[in-house]
């Protein structure tokens, strides 16, 4: 029973994460129906990043932790929402109205770039960095085996709230939020009433990048190491996270972020770590199959 | 600077405002690179991260984009339509010369190995570019024709060559009996895949396509026991000139034909057998292509829904491309494994069929000389870059992107659909715009 309460610790931990970077995923998909494939690029850029700006301040004599790691957050947050911005002004911006399947093509395009231009930049090892936040507290004592939660899962799990309270309100009560909710119910209806439809497109790239880059932030503290690929992995997860949560769907996202973290850190526990990944990637397809508008999301009709 | 020997002729282009709009881009260019390109961190001797800067390749690349950036302002938005520059009669001149451009190649691939003899680095490439040809024409099928995004095909790759090497190993199967059965192992494979998803959207499709490839490549990865688990499998049987071993016996192909014993047999045979397979797969798909089928594969690709409406069953219809291009990637992929002798997980990750869906889309999606001139293109220019091997993915990305911008229908040739009434349009923008999406 303590392995299993642990267990949940850590997959809400991970679920967190996921779920920061399924909100990008699903704003995208919800306003101008793509897929957008270098999401999770924006989210291993947020990373390195995050690493480079930490290191840094570290040696420009910022040692205090927490002021460190707060300028790092506002750091990381501006130029991975730089980096999602140009990267729709560049790739996906022109191909507004070109076939159906060259928006997808030139994603994958730009993910690719991403990734190399990061291996190029920084080298293709991997990145270590000492544990910054340390402790915990233990919550429940038994002779076998003691439920901890660290301080950085504290910190995961509390700034992800806040960070989906603020989005929330962004989304629910500023002009943007309206702006993007009109663009998401039908783009050129709200053209025609005044809504600057490519601001809007571009901004919510901007707004789901530096949501991606929050979590890269939080993986780079929970994991202690990065490498140039792990968005790739923690891309497509991410995406299954919006599939099944409902893709278009904001809570969606997040509650399908929380549910493939804790899949994903329950399979590992009780059957094989070494097909984690698979599991994930099933679900993908069983969703897809089975439940195409997810569990919070509404049927596509496909209109003429 | 050439561009500014012809400011004076173009007195509107507004200088401040081209000055403010590079330096825009030079500022999002510095945001950009300052951190990741001006800061490169390396792990010192104690294991932690240290710090160069490098703040010369900083300036360097703003400077470039600044440079770029102006040089655009001045010049316009548009990019240069070079197409319309070209004289007509030039055009036709090369649509003429294309139609024995084919041709050419094609002499010039049955000769190669004749030409080369003595050339054991020349020869190889063949094959490998041979392959990639085989590899691109079948996912040709998939990607051009039906307009299926499938970003698994490594997968299908992955199941042919496993397939020999276990049918091989385990039951001592020759080649020539194996390679129609891993074609269809692998067909089954991508029925098995296709006949769940196919009712997905495009984009679904690929990202699900994706996971498929994923899915099997771990599972060849950990499932130790049948696989070989990361080691993969070698010692796979080398093919045989239909029964007939290359080796330096007196059964030997050398001893059989009386000829003198070199190993350059062995590789002469490989080529023509890979060109053969290749050879196959055009044909089939071209012959595929006058069927109701094939019609139906182009419709499919030009508007699903028209497609639905006119009683064309479209999931039989993704179907039968899905498993007629996972089966020619399988074919491939056991000539793949009985090539290198060996196989393990490595060979068949995402970049693989990232390389091979870029060959399609920079060769021009559905055309097939489109797709062999890219191949052959993007592999030479590796070789001729090796050096240069780092930036090779880079400047692949690039490639899709630019190409999805200028010229979406591919860059080297583009194919319209075999039938069509009236003149075909090159991109179907208002068939995209007519979808009305939300």
């Amino acid at each position: 029973m303590e392995y299993f309460f642990q267990q949940l610790i850590n997959g809400l931990t991970l679920g967190s994460i996921y779920g920061l970077i399924a909100i990008g995923y699903t704003m995208v998909y919800g306003i101008i129906g793509m897929i957008n494939f270098a999401h999770g690029d924006v989210f291993m850029v947020g990373a390195f990043i995050a690493l480079i700006a930490f290191l840094l301040l570290v040696a420009l004599g910022v040692t205090a932790i927490p002021l460190a790691l707060f300028l790092v957050l506002l750091i990381a947050m501006a130029l991975a929402a730089l980096y999602g911005w140009v990267v729709e002004r560049i790739a996906y911006r022109p191909l507004r109205h070109s076939f159906r399947l060259a928006p997808l093509i030139s994603a994958i395009g730009m993910s690719i770039i991403l990734q190399n231009y990061v291996q190029v930049a920084q080298g293709a090892r991997v990145k270590p960095l000492p544990p910054l936040i340390q402790g915990g507290y233990t919550l429940i004592e038994s002779d076998v085996f003691a439920v901890q939660v660290s301080n950085i899962q504290i910190i995961i799990v509390l700034t992800t709230v806040a960070l989906m309270t603020i989005f929330a309100r962004l989304v629910g009560s500023t002009r943007l939020g309206r702006d993007m909710r009109a663009c998401e119910q039908d783009l050129k209806m709200a053209a025609l009433l005044g809504v600057d439809t490519d601001r809007t497109i571009s901004l919510t790239f901007v707004v789901g990048a530096a949501l991606a880059a929050v979590a890269g932030i939080m993986y780079l503290l929970y994991y202690g190491v990065i490498d140039f690929f792990i968005g790739f992995v923690a891309g497509v997860k991410a995406f299954t996270a919006a599939v099944l949560g409902g893709i278009g769907s904001l809570p969606g996202a997040m509650l399908g972020g929380l549910l493939i973290g804790l899949i994903e850190t329950f399979w590992s526990a009780y059957f094989s770590i070494e097909y984690k990944d698979v599991a994930a990637f099933s679900i993908l397809v069983v969703v897809l199959i089975f439940l195409p508008s997810g569990i919070l999301g509404r049927p596509e009709v496909e209109k003429v | 600077m050439s561009q500014a020997a012809e400011t004076p002729a173009r007195p509107a282009v507004d200088l401040v405002a081209a000055l403010k709009s590079a330096s825009l881009a030079a500022l999002v260019a510095f945001g950009l690179f300052s951190l990741l390109i001006g800061i490169r961190t390396d792990q010192g001797p104690t294991g932690a991260l240290e710090l160069t800067p490098r703040f010369t390749l900083l300036g360097v690349l703003v400077a470039i984009v600044f440079v770029g950036a102006f040089a655009r302002a001045l010049l316009g938005p548009e990019p240069i339509d070079f197409a319309s520059h070209v004289p007509d009669e030039l055009t036709a001149a090369v649509a003429q010369l294309g139609r024995y451009f084919g041709l050419a190649l094609l002499a010039f691939a049955l000769v190669e190995p004749v030409l080369f003899y003595d050339n054991r680095y020349l020869l190889d490439l063949g094959i490998l570019v041979l392959t990639y040809v085989m590899l691109g024409w079948g996912l040709n099928i998939v990607v051009g024709l039906a307009g299926l995004l499938d970003l698994g095909y490594v997968a299908f790759y992955a199941v042919g060559a496993y397939s020999y090497a276990l049918l091989a190993q385990n039951f001592g199967w020759s080649f020539w009996i194996c390679l129609p059965l891993a074609g269809c192992l692998a067909a089954f494979w991508g029925v098995l895949l296709g006949f769940p998803v196919l009712r997905l959207r495009g984009d679904y499709l690929a990202i699900v396509t994706l996971a498929f490839g994923e899915i099997i490549r771990l599972v060849l990865l950990n499932w130790q026991s049948f696989t070989g688990g990361p080691n993969g499998i070698s010692g796979i049987p080398r093919p045989s000139f239909f029964g007939i071993p290359f080796t330096d016996d007196e059964n030997g192909f050398a001893a059989t034909f009386g000829l003198e014993y070199t190993a350059t047999h062995r590789i002469v045979f490989l080529y023509y057998v890979i060109l053969a397979l290749a050879l196959l797969t055009n044909w089939v798909t071209l012959r595929l292509r006058r069927l109701p089928i094939g019609r139906a594969w182009e419709a499919l690709r030009e508007d699903e829904i028209a497609c639905r409406s006119l009683g064309i069953n479209t999931t039989t219809t993704k179907l039968t491309a899905f498993a007629m291009g996972a089966m020619f990637g399988g074919i491939a992929g056991s000539f793949f494994a009985t090539r290198q002798g060996f196989i393990s997980p490595e060979s068949f990750t995402f970049s693989e069929s990232a390389l091979v869906l870029a060959i399609v889309v920079l060769g021009g999606m559905g055309s097939q000389l489109g797709v062999a001139v890219s191949a052959f293109a993007m592999l030479a220019g590796f070789e001729l870059f090796r050096q240069f091997a780092q930036y090779r993915m880079l400047v692949f990305g690039l490639a899709m992107v630019l190409i999805m911008i200028w010229r979406p229908r591919g860059l080297v040739s583009t194919r319209t659909p075999s039938v069509s009434l009236g003149k075909p349009k090159p991109v179907d923008v208002e068939a995209v715009r007519a979808e009305g999406r939300g």
